[in-house]
């Protein structure tokens, strides 16, 4: 009776920890390295929009179980579609993060409306597919996109009509940043919700999902049309922050980057997603800059042994150390 | 109007394998029916059938009149049908307490919405609550269903599938695996039933059987074979020879 008034007792406490020390965590560590690395601020920018990225896909694959391959398709109609409008409609930052938001989100429904029937290997062909016609046709539409010279002439206005982007790239950062944040929270909430537990159940077991009754497609095709919203949102935080569109947003190596990312840091958890891309980036910067050639070994061998000796991911190293003492 | 699920000339082939054969059943309201037979008579395959994870090669499925052949699994578990599985079908990387939240936020068509907490809604809450007691699951409530002794699993098993409130329920197997210490806890949730809850028991153990089945159905290779009370059904010579093997005379 004690006892369990005390776990009762305590649990609002823990969890109100984990709610806000996160949070906080990553709103000082954004701090620090603005001030720690002011010469880097490019690259921090891109590791917060890959963030960004790889959080949307931690709701399909992480939560939902689903495999997919082509998660750049997204990523890459939103960097388009921010792009163009742009250069087109309105200069207005975040009016064009929704502009990719909604194109992210479209793609994935008309897609999704296909892959989500599919299961496994053909998921993951199909989804690749799919990327593809879309770098195909961004390649063709040379008129529109700019083909493989990509699309260039991006210019954009302040945020919010005040903040400028500068040459050294403070705002850009602190925009991305916002940006991360939001998102971040928003996820929060929804993989908190009896949907997000619905999409946990669904990676569990599929055939039980049926069993109690969950119309399963409908689900999935929602989690992939979210996923796929936020990816859009990724691709336009890059078209305007780097003024430029690359036909290489669409490139099968960046679907694949995003799973290694979340798988290294941890699928299902959210903030292994950041924790994933945080190292991967880094280490793929400094071993870069060290061996131009031979980085891929350094990240080769440290995917290994993440998936050998931890299974869940970067972010069980801490339960892990606590278990072995 | 009929109430209650009919079950007409249903046949499922497997390629040349026949696994369901001219199967016609009634199962009114307040039904407790046991389906027995030998391994691989088919009886989990006919379970599958009216729930709609498999769809028959021929014949008719009605739930309260209406033709539900050609319904999808989710849609008649909305309608009311529900079943455990033979083999443990659980919710395996979250707690005890989710496996039975989540269904009972399916049957309240709660799981589309992505803006309010799983575990705000206090009526729910205090149905989990008390389907957790129901089978003295509380103390297991935070475990992961995967860290579960195969047992309590089989509980959890139960106690999700009571949580979707059927009108239908089909029962698998529900005491296989289940410790004999733990058994009561299975009888005593099945006698605990609703009265005018229809019960398809799929069962070996045959004090299990005549505990809970005022009527029994014996499958053998996909067809039945005899159909009636337990006391019929336990003095049936094709049974006891079926049981008692031929050699016993
Ligand atoms: N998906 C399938 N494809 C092919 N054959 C199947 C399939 N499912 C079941 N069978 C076969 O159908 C027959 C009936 O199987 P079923 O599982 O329905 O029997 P059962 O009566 O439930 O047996 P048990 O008492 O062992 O649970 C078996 O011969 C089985 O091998
Ligand atoms: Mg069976």
């Amino acid at each position: 009776m004690s006892a369990n008034s005390t776990i009762a007792a305590a649990r609002p406490q823990i969890r109100g920890a984990a709610t806000f020390l996160p949070p906080i965590i990553l709103l000082a560590g954004a701090f620090v390295a603005f001030w720690l690395f002011p010469y880097d601020l490019g690259f921090m920018t891109r590791i917060l929009i890959m963030m960004v990225f790889v959080l949307s896909f931690d709701l399909i694959l992480g939560y939902a179980g689903i495999a997919t391959l082509g998660h750049a398709a997204m990523y890459g109609c939103g960097a388009y579609a921010a792009g163009l409008f742009a250069i087109h409609v309105s200069a207005d930052p975040l009016l064009g993060l929704a502009i990719g938001a909604a194109a992210g989100a479209l793609i994935a429904l008309v897609s999704g409306l296909l892959l989500m029937r599919a299961h496994g290997l053909s998921l993951l062909m199909l989804s690749i597919a799919v990327t593809m016609v879309l770098q195909e046709t961004a390649s063709k539409a040379r008129g529109i996109t700019g083909g493989a010279d990509g699309l260039t002439g991006i210019s954009m206005g302040p945020v919010l009509g005040i903040f400028e982007f500068d040459f050294i790239g403070k705002t850009a950062f602190w925009y991305a940043f916002c940006v991360l944040f939001v998102i971040l929270l928003v996820l929060r909430v929804v993989v908190a919700s009896p949907f997000g537990l619905a999409l946990r159940g669904i990676k569990d077991s599929p055939s039980r999902m049926r069993a109690i009754g969950t119309p399963l497609y409908r689900r999935k095709v929602a989690a992939y049309v979210l996923g796929g919203a936020i990816a859009g949102i990724a691709g336009a935080l890059t078209a305007q922050i780097t003024s430029l569109v690359s036909i290489e947003a669409f490139n099968f190596a960046l679907s694949a980057e995003v799973m290694v990312m979340l798988v290294l840091g941890g699928a299902g958890r959210l903030y292994g997603a950041l924790i994933g891309t945080l190292v991967f980036m880094t280490v793929h910067h400094i071993a870069a800059g060290i061996d131009p050639f031979n980085w891929l070994f350094v990240i080769g061998f440290m995917v290994l042994a993440v998936v050998f000796f931890l299974p869940e991911g970067l972010i069980s190293l801490p339960k892990r150390l606590m278990r072995l003492d | 109007m009929t109430t209650g699920l009919q079950v007409r000339n249903v046949s499922k082939n497997f390629g040349g394998l026949r696994v369901a054969r001219d199967i016609t059943l009634d199962l009114p309201a307040g039904a407790r029916t046991a389906l027995i037979g030998p391994n691989g008579a088919g009886k989990t395959t006919f379970a599958n059938l009216i729930i709609g994870a498999l769809e028959p090669t021929s014949g008719s499925i009605y739930l309260d009149g209406h033709d539900i052949s050609k319904l999808p699994e989710a849609t008649r578990v909305g309608a009311g049908i529900a079943k455990t599985f033979q083999i443990t079908n659980l919710f395996r990387s979250l707690s005890v307490r989710d496996n039975v939240r989540l269904p009972i936020l399916e049957r309240e068509r709660r799981t589309a919405s992505f803006l309010r907490r799983y575990d705000g809604d206090s009526a729910v809450e205090e149905e989990v609550e008390k389907t957790l007691a129901e089978f003295q699951l509380l103390p297991l409530a935070d475990h992961l269903v995967r860290n579960l002794a195969y047992g309590q699993q089989r509980l959890v098993e139960l106690a999700l599938t009571l949580s979707l409130k059927p009108r239908i329920l089909i029962l698998d197997e529900p005491a296989a695996g289940v410790p004999s210490s733990d058994s009561h806890l299975i009888i005593d949730a099945i006698k605990r039933l609703p009265a005018d809850l229809s019960v398809l028991i799929i069962e070996h153990d045959m004090e299990l059987v005549f505990e809970v089945a005022n009527r029994i159905i014996v499958l053998v290779n996909g067809t039945i074979l005899v159909e009636g009370t337990p006391q019929e059904i336990s003095q049936d010579p094709k049974v006891r020879e079926l049981y008692l093997g031929a050699g016993h005379g």
